[in-house]
C-alpha cells in the first residue's frame, strides 16, 4: 500500500510548497520596505536609502533588529497562549497560499507541473475557513498579554473581521451564482475564456475590496493597533521577533488577499485581450505568473495607497459601514444578480 | 464680527447629499491629490553626498590666514580681540627672531592665540576689524565636541594649512569667502 504512493507527485508538491511559503515570505518582507517607500514618495520625502543600494537592504536590516531585541514575556502573561498568538497568525497567513494557482501547468523534463499545491473543488471556501482563523492569533495574544489595551486591540479585531466577513461572504455568493464552481482553478479558466468577473461583479468587487482592507486590519480600518487610542493594541506587550511575526503577518495576508482579489475579480494568471494557447505551454505559464505578480503588485500598492489617504474610521462608523451598509448592499448585489442570471437563463 | 482676513469661510451645516454620503467620490478625489505627490519635487536633499550651497554671507569657523609664501599674516595688535563682543579672544605677542622670516610676516606675530568657540557669536567683527587680513569667517562649521575645554582653539586648530606644502587643503580651507575680501 505504502508503494503505491505516488513520490514523484509528493517530492512536486513539496517543492512547490517550499517555493510558495518561501516567495510569499520575501514579498512579504519587500513589502514592508515598499510600505515605507511608497509612503515616503506620497509624502515628498524619500524613504530608506541608506542600507544597500537604493536602501533594498533594509528590510534585512530591520529582521535582523527584530531578532536580537530582548525578549520580554510579561509576568502575569499565560506564557503558552502568549507564544502561541503571533505563532498561529503566522501559520494561518501562510496557509491560504495553498489552493491559488499561481500560473497553468508547466512541463519539466515530461512531467506536467500544476502550479497549484492543491486544486480543491471547495478552493474560495477553504480560503475563507484559514482567513477566518486568523483572528484567533489575535485574539489569542491580546487575551494571554493581560493587558487592557491589548485586549480591547484583540476586541476591536474581532468585532471588526467577525462583521466584515458576513458582507464580504455574501458579496461572494453573488459571484458564485455567476461561476457555479468554487476551484479557484476553474474561476480562472472561465475568465480566461469570457469576461473578466469585475466586469460582470462591479459592485461585488468594491464590497469585497472594502472588506479585504478590513480583513487585513489596514487603514482605514486599522482599529485594532490604533496606536494613538490603544499604543500598540493587541500587539503592545510583544516584542523582539514575537512582534516581528505579527507584523509580518499582516503584510503576508495583505499578499494573500490581493492574490486572491486578483484570481477571483481579474482573472488570476490570465493575460488581459491576449491568447495564450498560441504560445508555447511553459512560456505561456510564465508569462501568466508575471501577469498574476502585476496584477498583485497594482493591489498592493493600493493597499498603501489607501493608507497614507484615507485616515481611520471611528468605531461606530466602523460599525455603521459593516452592518448598515456593506451587508444590504451585499444583499441587494446578490438578489440582483440572481434575478439577472434567472432572467438571462431561462 | 468682522473678520480680518478674507480666509474666513461659513461652515456648511447642510446634511450630506447622496452623493456625499456614497464617500467615493470623496475617497477618489483625496487619492488623485496624493497619487499626484508622486510626480512632486522632494525637497529633500541627501544630505552627506550633496550639501546645500552657503549663502555668500555666512560666516563658520574662524581661520588665520598665511601670505602666498606661506607666512602667517596675524601681528598679535589685538584688534580683533578689542572688537570682540562676545570677548572670545585671547592672544600673546611674541618678537621675531632672526631665521624666522620664513614663519611671519612682520616682525611681531602672535605667540598664542586663542578663541572660546563656546564664547564665540560668529558676527565677524574679528574680520572687519583685522587690518592685516589674518582672520576672517570660513565656510566651515566648528564641529562638535564631548568636553568644554575642547572648544578653546588655539592656533594649531585655527591656521590654515600651508599654501605651498599643501596647497589643495589650503585653497579648501580659503573657500569663496576670503576671494570676496579685497586685500589691502
Amino acid at each position: 500500500m505504502l508503494l503505491a504512493i505516488d513520490f514523484a507527485l509528493l517530492l512536486e508538491k513539496l517543492i512547490l510548497v517550499v517555493v510558495v511559503v518561501f516567495a510569499s515570505l520575501g514579498i512579504a518582507m519587500y513589502t514592508t520596505f515598499a510600505e515605507r517607500k511608497v509612503a515616503a514618495i506620497l509624502q515628498d520625502r524619500r524613504g530608506p536609502n541608506r542600507a544597500g543600494p537604493f536602501g533594498l537592504l533594509q528590510p534585512l536590516a530591520d529582521g535582523m533588529k527584530l531578532f536580537f531585541k530582548e525578549e520580554i514575556i510579561p509576568d502575569f502573561s499565560s506564557k503558552f497562549l502568549f507564544v502561541m498568538g503571533p505563532a498561529l497568525a503566522m501559520l494561518t497567513a501562510c496557509m491560504t497560499s495553498a489552493v491559488i494557482p499561481w500560473g497553468d501547468k508547466i512541463d519539466f523534463f515530461g512531467r506536467s507541473v500544476d502550479l497549484q499545491i492543491a486544486d480543491v473543488n471547495i478552493g474560495i471556501l477553504y480560503v475563507f475557513g484559514v482567513v477566518s482563523l486568523g483572528v484567533y492569533g489575535i485574539m489569542i495574544g491580546s487575551w494571554a498579554s493581560n493587558n487592557k489595551f491589548s485586549l480591547m486591540g484583540g476586541l476591536r479585531a474581532a468585532s471588526q473581521i467577525i462583521s466584515y466577513e458576513l458582507a464580504m461572504g455574501i458579496s461572494l455568493i453573488a459571484l458564485l451564482m455567476i461561476t457555479g464552481t468554487l476551484s479557484l482553478k476553474e474561476m480562472v479558466v472561465q475568465q480566461q475564456h469570457g469576461y473578466w468577473n469585475v466586469v460582470l461583479q462591479p459592485l461585488g468587487f468594491l464590497i469585497f475590496l472594502v472588506c479585504a482592507f478590513a480583513e487585513c486590519n489596514r487603514t482605514p480600518f486599522d482599529l485594532p493597533e490604533a496606536e494613538n487610542e490603544l499604543i500598540g493594541g493587541y500587539h503592545t506587550e510583544y516584542s523582539s521577533m514575537k512582534l516581528g511575526f505579527y507584523l509580518f503577518s499582516e503584510y503576508i495576508n495583505m499578499f494573500i488577499s490581493s492574490v486572491v482579489m486578483a484570481t477571483l475579480f481579474f482573472g488570476g494568471y490570465d493575460i488581459p485581450f491576449f491568447d495564450e494557447s498560441v504560445l508555447a505551454p511553459n512560456l505561456a505559464a510564465i508569462l501568466g505568473i508575471v501577469a498574476l505578480m502585476t496584477k498583485v503588485i497594482a493591489f498592493i500598492f493600493l493597499f498603501m495607497w489607501v493608507r497614507w489617504t484615507i485616515p481611520r474610521f471611528r468605531y461606530d462608523q466602523l460599525m455603521h459601514l459593516g452592518w448598515r451598509i456593506l451587508i444590504p448592499l451585499a444583499l441587494f448585489n446578490m438578489l440582483a444578480t440572481g434575478g439577472v442570471i434567472l432572467y438571462f437563463n431561462k | 464680527m468682522q473678520a480680518l482676513t478674507n480666509k474666513a469661510k461659513q461652515v456648511d451645516r447642510a446634511p450630506m447629499s447622496f452623493i456625499e454620503k456614497m464617500y467615493l467620490p470623496a475617497i477618489i478625489k483625496g487619492m488623485s491629490i496624493t497619487f499626484s505627490h508622486i510626480f512632486k519635487k522632494k525637497p529633500t536633499i541627501n544630505y552627506p553626498e550633496k550639501t546645500r550651497p552657503f549663502s555668500p554671507v555666512f560666516r563658520g569657523m574662524q581661520i588665520l590666514n598665511r601670505d602666498a609664501e606661506g607666512r602667517e599674516n596675524c601681528t598679535a595688535c589685538g584688534l580683533c580681540a578689542v572688537a570682540c563682543p562676545a570677548e572670545a579672544i585671547t592672544m600673546e605677542a611674541a618678537e621675531r627672531q632672526h631665521g624666522e622670516e620664513n614663519l611671519y610676516r612682520e616682525e611681531k606675530y602672535a605667540a598664542k592665540y586663542e578663541i572660546n568657540m563656546l564664547r564665540c557669536i560668529f558676527c565677524g567683527l574679528c574680520e572687519e576689524a583685522c587690518p592685516k587680513d589674518a582672520i576672517y569667517l570660513s565656510e566651515t562649521f566648528t564641529p562638535a565636541d564631548y568636553q568644554r575645554k575642547q572648544f578653546i582653539y588655539s592656533k594649531n586648530d585655527l591656521l590654515i594649512p600651508h599654501p605651498q606644502e599643501n596647497p589643495e587643503a589650503y585653497k579648501k580651507a580659503l573657500g569663496n569667502r576670503a576671494n570676496k575680501i579685497t586685500v589691502n
